[in-house]
């Protein structure tokens, strides 16, 4: 981490970023005598994908709210954008784009009007290399909406309007973006149709994303790389290979012998079979050999995490 | 361009929405149509003394309460419900976004206010006897209509700051309607006890009716006021206090409410309200 925080000097007085978009250290978040967050400690690097996933209450959205500057932490070392959210400014804010899961808001307005007005905020802030806001008409385009820019909001599939909770999350061109829980709710095609939105945006721009879900499936499709959080601190970080592979070393072999069941999990399942032929030979049956899933080393992880709290 | 530009474009543009949706346009005429009705039924009574009629003489005051009712009750429930929905969130997640949502609020309540007002006048004008603006009138009013803004729009933030459930309106409303009951602009003041009286002369409603009466009645119906005058140096006087107390409070307030707004507190809405009405 220590090596990512390295600034390369310029010859002016502005440091040439070479710094985390999102560096966290050692975070605390405390309501009454609960403890939310247990000195957790993570950072993502410009044009990354990270995804935070855990079960429900591990702590998840209040991460993520401390991040957007919604939310006061109790103690601990964040920095957004070289920024403490806490004092972000309207400068700062201007650079970050948050997805909301709408509901019934705006339901007046056609979404052309909605992201032309959303858009001017973002107008004052813009810069040489980010011309702000995004066009709406290419946005709309970006986002799956073209030909629905006169329509009222309240008159929106439900996948439509989802999509222009991202329109909004992106008007402004955000260097960071985040997505709280983003297809909670969907029915598998919609969460597909999100899923490649969410894709084809972060091939386009380099823009970082922190996204929260508690879905492993969907962390393992659209992050670069998972953290796994549970009971308050993180349990677990890389990619979804990686993660695979740390706890993969755990097999489970399944065979039957004299009409009986066995099961039995090793880290070395091929010596194992080996020496179950060498012993029984013609008597073993039914051989299976199954690797454990991501899906399974995440259950298992959290398991622990939270058998321990 | 500034926040409060972007907020006058977001408030013409909510105005521009009232007027196309047939609820909201019923919202604007079904008072309207109310009060006309109303004062029709009491055009034969008349107000004790005079030979005027009582219809004509409450007409004004109800003037009075619309923008009072405006200022007080629409800010507040705009403010609640676009906590509940996320509006409020969103604007917070947008750079000047607060700032713009606020003046665009503003624009919004004093437009919808002042095109309920217009629509209660105009007829009024024509369908009701007695009613009639002199220069001197128009002048009270161009300094009346901006105070009673200023009097009740900032306090209807604050106290819409307080509540998030749109359950608790209630908490809102009755007082509201209390206040009215006993603000003189249904029935004469001067016809209840003494502390009464005092008390109903606390609240803006009293002297916005009054105001309102003075713009739009004979100067001899002053004679039956309180102090038999119009009164115009307390009625700024009272009105200016309550816009004080509003501005003071309702910076203080907003600032607490945005603070507290976060996708969660939306979210744990979201569920309250679906539960609410069984899905």
């Amino acid at each position: 981490m220590d090596m990512m925080e390295a600034v390369v000097r310029g010859a002016g007085a502005e440091p040439l970023v070479a710094e985390p978009v999102i560096e966290v250290r050692d975070l605390r978040m405390r309501y009454g005598p609960k403890e939310v967050l247990n000195g957790i400690g993570f950072s993502a690097r410009p044009g990354e994908v990270l995804a935070l996933l855990g079960p429900n209450g591990a702590g998840k959205t209040t991460t993520i709210e401390i991040l957007e500057g919604f939310r006061r932490r109790s103690a601990g070392h964040v920095r957004v954008l070289g920024t403490d959210p806490e004092h972000g400014g309207e400068r700062w804010r201007a650079r970050l784009g948050v997805v909301l899961q709408s509901w019934r808001d705006h339901g007046k307005w056609q979404v052309r009007e909605l992201l032309e007005h959303v858009g001017l905020h973002y107008l004052p802030f813009r810069t040489e290399q980010i011309v702000r806001p995004w066009p709406v008409d290419e946005l709309l385009d970006a986002v799956g909406l073209t030909g629905a820019g006169r329509t009222r909001v309240s008159k929106l599939s439900g996948g439509q309007r989802r999509r222009l909770d991202v329109a909004i999350g992106i008007v402004g061109r955000p260097e960071l973006l985040f997505l709280d829980e983003p297809t909670v709710g969907f029915d598998p095609a919609a969460r597909r149709d999100f899923h490649d939105l969410i894709h084809e945006l972060t091939d386009m721009a380099d823009t970082t994303v922190l996204l929260t879900t508690h879905d492993l499936d969907e962390a393992e499709k659209l992050a670069d790389r998972i953290l796994i959080l549970a009971g308050g601190r993180i349990i677990a970080s890389g990619s979804a290979d990686e993660l695979s592979r740390r706890v993969a070393g755990e097999s489970e072999i399944r065979w039957t012998r004299d009409g009986q069941r066995f099961v039995h999990s090793t880290a070395d399942a091929t010596a194992y079979v080996r020496e179950l032929f060498r012993q029984y030979g013609e008597a073993i049956g039914d051989l299976e050999v199954r690797r454990s899933s991501l899906e399974e080393t995440y259950m298992k992880l959290v398991h622990e995490a939270e058998a321990s709290r | 361009m500034t926040p409060i530009v972007m907020g006058l474009r977001r408030g013409w543009i909510e105005i521009r929405h009232t007027l196309t949706n047939s609820v909201d346009l019923w919202s604007y005429l079904f008072p309207a149509i109310l009060l006309l009705a109303t004062v029709a039924f009491m055009r034969n009574s008349t107000v004790p003394g005079t030979s005027f009629s009582l219809g004509s003489r409450t007409l004004p005051g109800v003037f009075g309460m619309g923008i009072a009712m405006g200022g007080l009750m629409t800010t507040s429930q705009q403010l609640i419900m676009d906590r509940e929905d996320g509006t409020l969130l969103r604007a917070k997640a947008v750079p000047s976004g607060m700032a713009s949502y606020l003046t665009g609020k503003v624009v919004l309540v004093g437009g919808m206010t002042l095109i309920g007002f217009l629509i209660q006048l105009i007829p009024g004008l024509f369908l009701v006897d007695g009613l009639s603006v002199d220069v001197g009138g128009w002048l009270t009013l161009l300094w009346l209509l901006p105070v009673a803004f200023v009097a009740t729009l900032p306090l209807g933030a604050a106290v819409g700051s307080l509540f998030d459930d749109p359950r608790n309106m209630a908490l809102v409303t009755l007082p509201i309607f209390g206040a009215i009951a006993i603000s003189g602009i249904f029935y004469p003041i001067t016809g209840f006890p003494g502390w009464l009286q005092g008390l109903g002369q606390v609240f803006p409603m009293y002297w916005l009716g009054l105001g309102m009466r003075s713009v739009f009645l004979p100067d001899s119906l002053a004679a039956v006021e309180i102090g038999h005058s119009w009164r115009h140096l307390e009625t700024f006087g009272v009105l200016a206090g309550w816009a004080v107390l509003g501005l003071v409070l309702a910076p203080i307030l907003l600032r607490r409410m945005a603070a507290r707004e976060s996708g969660s507190a939306v979210e744990a809405r979201r569920e309250r309200a679906l539960s609410r009405v069984g899905r």
